[in-house]
């Protein structure tokens, strides 16, 4: 008893949490992946400027930003991508919600590099794809890297919405111990631990990487 | 009559607009091979404009470019290829951030010239020390002092073996006392036969180093000529005004 709560039921539904959690880690996972893909991608050519991609991307951002997450699911789940299994519509529909947030940010860090940087570089003869790739980015990278990581938080956390559409994780397991044991608190902070740890994690590591790369400044 | 043979750049009616701005209106240059060409004038002459048209960071709005006679404004150029032999030295230095000095030097030739690793990084200790700065390889620019990070950026303009390099007010960011060291390595580069363009304020250099002095003013080319001359004895009244200052 902890506060008056009682927290036994773990000893029967541990394995439901288990379960939940092992899905919540692979959406995570899995949403990562593609958001950081079609994300960065897209930052990328969106900070070099060219007018007609800059307003297609702009338009797309500003489009999913202004959709409510759940809606978004809904939307993927029985129209768009109804035809993929429940576990990559609900991939699907998170990864492109993420991507332009990762894809501001994106953009936003590689238009903070120093202008004299991309100049030096064309001065030595490289590329503009050279001069991005050896040295805007890898500068870029650093200058994102905290709000990436408050990026994949969220991300983490967003993952709970997909519980609307019936995928078995964190959240949704949390409510079927709840509907099982009668319990209405408990169960949830349960839930509310594991997400936390999940979460504080990710910071944890991201603050490793960091100190790494600034290791020269 | 220069001889066709040593004209490296030709500079013809070149103009530069930015909006309704026109910066350069209408240049006539011609540099030689080995010169040493020095370009003074107040704030907004131009002087910068001048030099990041010839490497084409900005694109001329009017006028051509001659290098070994071919224009390089045509279509058809391969604008790397043509960057590389023109090294460009910044006023605020741009060492890559992300990069240590030895890395700073060696990735022109290792990206762009294809070199192998270990022969850029000998030809890059070699630049080091010529600029005495070969303890500071494995440094990054963030630890380096103003002067420093110059003589860096200078080493590594010259690993990309440049027919011609740009000054743009190398030395203005400089602390007074780092001013010297940054003049003697572009003197010594001017002695080794480079063929040099310098926009400066250092008008002691301007005499010394340069073999011909280019006075600019409101995007005009107001004086040339060679330096002492043009100092000791200028024509026009816009030079001596900004010569008086100046000394």
């Amino acid at each position: 008893m902890i506060l008056g709560m009682d927290f036994t039921f773990l000893n029967k539904y541990w394995f439901y949490y288990a379960n939940g959690l092992k899905l919540t880690l692979q959406l995570a996972f899995w949403t990562l992946i593609l958001a950081s893909i079609i994300g960065i991608a897209m930052g990328m050519v969106r900070a070099q400027n060219y007018k007609f991609i800059s307003l297609i991307i702009d338009g797309f951002i500003n489009f999913i930003r202004g959709i409510p997450i759940m809606v978004q699911v809904f939307i993927v789940y029985y129209g768009i991508a109804s035809q993929l299994p429940q576990f990559w519509a609900a991939v699907a529909s998170l990864s492109v919600n993420s991507s332009v947030y990762i894809a501001e940010h994106t953009r936003a860090g590689m238009q903070a590099v120093n202008k004299g940087q991309m100049e030096a570089a064309r001065c030595i003869g490289m590329s503009k794809l050279e001069a991005n790739w050896y040295i805007i980015i890898p500068q870029a990278i650093k200058n994102i890297l905290p709000s990436l990581c408050n990026e994949f938080i969220l991300l983490i956390k967003n993952t709970s919405i997909v519980s609307v559409i019936a995928l078995h994780e964190l959240t949704y397991t949390s409510n079927s111990v709840r509907a099982n044991t009668f319990l209405a608190y408990e169960p949830l902070i349960v839930t509310a631990v594991i997400y936390f740890v999940i979460t504080y994690t990710i910071k944890k590591l991201v603050g490793i990487l960091e100190r790494r790369l600034h290791a020269h400044d | 009559m220069t001889k066709e043979k040593d004209v490296i750049i030709q500079v013809k009616g070149l103009k530069k607009s930015f909006g309704s701005l026109e910066v350069l209106k209408g240049l006539d240059v011609e540099i030689d091979r080995g010169e040493v060409v020095v370009v003074i004038g107040p704030s907004g002459s131009g002087k910068s404009t001048f030099l990041r048209c010839l490497n084409l960071l900005e694109s001329p709005t009017a006028g051509d470019i001659l290098f070994h006679g071919k224009s390089i404004l045509g279509k058809g150029l391969n604008l790397d290829e043509y960057r590389e032999k023109f090294g460009m030295v910044f006023q605020l230095f741009n060492l890559f951030e992300n990069l240590s000095v030895l890395d700073n030097v060696t990735i022109g030739p290792r990206k762009v010239k294809k070199i192998p690793k270990e022969e850029a990084e000998k030809q890059a200790m070699g630049l080091l020390k010529r600029v005495g700065l070969d303890n500071k390889a494995d440094a990054y620019p963030s630890q380096l002092s103003g002067g420093q990070k110059q003589r860096v950026a200078i080493a590594r303009t010259l690993a990309m073996e440049p027919e011609v390099i740009l000054f743009d007010e190398a030395t203005s960011a400089l602390d007074p006392e780092m001013v010297g060291e940054v003049l003697q390595i572009m003197r010594q580069l001017a002695e080794d036969g480079m063929t040099m363009v310098v926009v400066t304020h250092e008008m002691g250099f301007a005499r010394e180093v340069g073999d011909r002095l280019i006075f600019m003013d409101g995007g005009y080319i107001v004086e040339e000529g060679d330096p002492k001359n043009v100092i000791a004895n200028p024509q026009h009244q816009r030079t001596k005004n900004f010569l008086s200052k100046m000394l």
